[in-house]
């Protein structure tokens, strides 16, 4: 027996072995270290989440589509009403599982949890923090925003071969909206005032995105603000996905893509000034 | 080792108009564990949240384990070890997951018998997948300073680890605490706790309003700013102001204790300052602060 361990009579344990770690900004092992917590988190509620994700679409498709096409409106484009919602529900889909969850998320695991404080004593850095975050939140709403489409196929779309870059659409836009998500977690005072950001923001980027009717319906004015809602032009490369992309689909995804990393950016900074005094 | 592990050297941080770090020079050589002394709001939380880069000094300098903070914090915090004062346990996963995660973090190889040693450190196998939610204060705070201390770190910081714990959890979180330091790691450990700096630390550092007011081993301290000994006298609160009145006509410091007002060094009292009723115990560490900054520890 080795001495000086007489109070517990135990060997003295091996070194733990570590990684070096170096100053090098966005290390794998830091962003996956943190992902590995909100998988570990997931696994406590991805049945509920998949569950809403089929359901959700399911019942607007239901109600909306098949109410409004019986009564009101039979095509839309000149696409089935059926078919228009539910590709344009992805849209949907993907705000509401981004901004959402990043803005609560954010807010609640640096004021209630101290949950990032207890991160940041470890070998993470903000900006892998956040990335991470911001990371993992898009991969899921990659993966739950292709829920409507695949519900839609089943009312009657013709799968499309476009259809495969769907999630990468998703992927893209949901980096963005998390990013504004966790930007406005850092940043406001209260979590009342989350109602502002969602009726302010979130509501009107909802419903002008063209997802229930057309945008070339609306005023001039409406028209081109639409253009400047990243919603729709999520909605239309995924219906440009079903029908046919056109000439002008690259633009769009070179928007979501640079919005998306302005949105990094503006989380990493607004995170940093909450998280280090 | 050339370097100390922590070398601060005038460090100031202030929030708003509170200045918490107010021209700190602290060294810590390697394999020591130092008390951080002080009452509240004397700035030692702040202070370990500038060794983790946590917050960022307004001036000064911060090197820890060689390396410059603010920039290369990450390295740093590495081969640190933290403990905080407030229980940041993550209550969204369970028990293992809270020390695997910081597993990954840390970059520790076989991170499935971490987990395993963590839970032994905490003694808590079979809790494992329960959530910390349901753990008890005392389990919880052993949960704590394992996933703090898992990988198996050069440097610890100890924020007030004992705080809120009854007496025989606070046994257990000492003798885990004196094994750390047998192993030879360096340890910065704040308390207010006379107690525990006196039986843990090699040497205590006495800081009150952000800066350190002495330092030394607590015998050292002890015996250059409280002499041996110390009075204290009993009493109704009449007796007791005419006691301190000619206590300090006769150039001796007295403080209030409680319902008792103490004499410090007693043991230099020449003209019968010093009431026969008096109770006469070896001077502490409170008595040196006391003398020191006029404020209480705790
Ligand atoms: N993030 C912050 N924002 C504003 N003021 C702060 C912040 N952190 C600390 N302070 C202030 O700085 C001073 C020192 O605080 P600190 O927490 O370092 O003290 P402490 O010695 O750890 O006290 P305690 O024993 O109560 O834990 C206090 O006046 C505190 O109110
Ligand atoms: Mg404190």
């Amino acid at each position: 027996m080795s001495p000086g361990n007489d109070e517990t009579g135990a060997p003295a344990p091996p070194r733990i072995v570590r990684e070096q770690v170096g100053t090098r900004r966005l290390e794998w092992a830091a962003i996956s270290g943190v992902m590995s917590r909100e998988v570990a988190n997931f696994r406590t509620f991805w049945k509920s989440s998949a569950f809403s994700s089929t359901v959700e679409p399911l019942i607007y498709l239901l109600a909306l589509g098949l109410g409004l096409r019986a009564t009101v409106v039979d095509d839309a484009d000149g696409l089935d009403y059926v078919h228009f919602v539910g590709t344009g529900m992805v849209a949907t889909a993907v705000i509401f599982s981004s901004a959402a969850p990043a803005m609560f998320g954010t807010y609640v695991k640096h004021r209630f949890q101290n949950t990032y404080q207890a991160i940041l004593a470890a070998p993470v850095d903000v900006e892998e923090l956040v990335s991470a975050e911001i990371l993992w939140i898009a991969m899921r709403a990659g993966f739950f925003g292709c829920f409507p489409l695949l519900v839609t196929i089943g009312f009657g779309l013709d799968p499309a071969a476009g259809m495969l870059l769907v999630p990468l659409f998703c992927f893209v836009t949901a980096l963005g909206f998390a990013g504004f998500g966790a930007a406005v977690g850092a940043s406001v005072p209260k979590i009342d005032q989350f109602n502002y950001v969602t009726s302010l923001v979130i509501t009107p980027l909802f419903l002008v995105a063209g997802t229930f009717f057309p945008i070339d319906g609306l005023p001039q004015w409406a028209q081109i603000a639409a253009e400047f809602n990243p919603l729709h032009q999520l909605v239309e490369l995924v219906r440009h996905s079903a029908f046919g992309f056109e000439s002008t689909d690259p633009l769009r995804f070179a928007a979501l893509l640079g919005l998306a990393i302005a949105m990094w950016r503006l989380a990493v900074s607004r995170m940093t000034r909450c998280l280090i005094d | 080792m050339s370097h100390a592990a922590i070398e601060l050297s005038g460090v100031v941080k202030r929030f708003g108009a509170i200045t918490a770090v107010n021209g700190l020079d602290l060294e810590v050589p390697a394999g020591v564990c130092l008390g951080l002394l002080g009452p509240n709001g004397a700035g030692k939380s702040t202070t370990m949240r500038l060794l983790t880069a946590q917050a960022i000094a307004d001036s000064g300098t911060i090197r820890v384990l060689g390396r410059e903070l603010p920039r290369h914090a990450k390295p740093a915090r590495a081969a640190m070890g933290v403990v905080p004062q407030l229980d940041n346990l993550d209550t969204e996963v369970s028990v293992a997951d809270n020390l695997r995660i910081f597993a990954r973090l840390y970059r520790i190889s076989d991170v499935a018998d971490a987990v395993e040693r963590g839970l032994a450190l905490a003694r808590l196998s079979d809790r494992r997948d329960d959530t910390v939610d349901s753990l008890s204060g005392g389990m919880r705070r052993r949960l704590l300073l394992a996933r703090g201390l898992m990988h198996d770190p050069e440097l610890i910081l100890l924020d007030e680890p004992t705080v809120g714990l009854d007496p025989q959890i606070r046994a257990e979180v000492w003798s885990l605490i004196d094994g750390l330091r047998s192993r030879g790691a360096t340890i910065l450990m704040s308390t207010h706790y006379i107690e525990e700096a006196e039986r843990l630390a090699d040497e205590v550092a006495l800081m009150n309003l952000g800066r350190i007011v002495a330092r030394g081993t607590p015998a050292a301290l002890i015996a250059a700013h409280a002499g041996r000994e110390t009075a204290e006298v009993y009493g109704p609160p009449a007796r007791l102001a005419e006691v301190r009145a000619v206590a300090e006509a006769g150039g001796l410091m007295v403080r209030s204790a409680g319902p008792a007002v103490a004499i410090v060094g007693a043991e230099t009292a020449q003209n019968g300052e010093i009431p026969a009723d008096a109770v006469i115990r070896p001077a502490s560490l409170e008595d040196v602060f006391v003398a020191l900054t006029g404020e209480r520890l705790e």
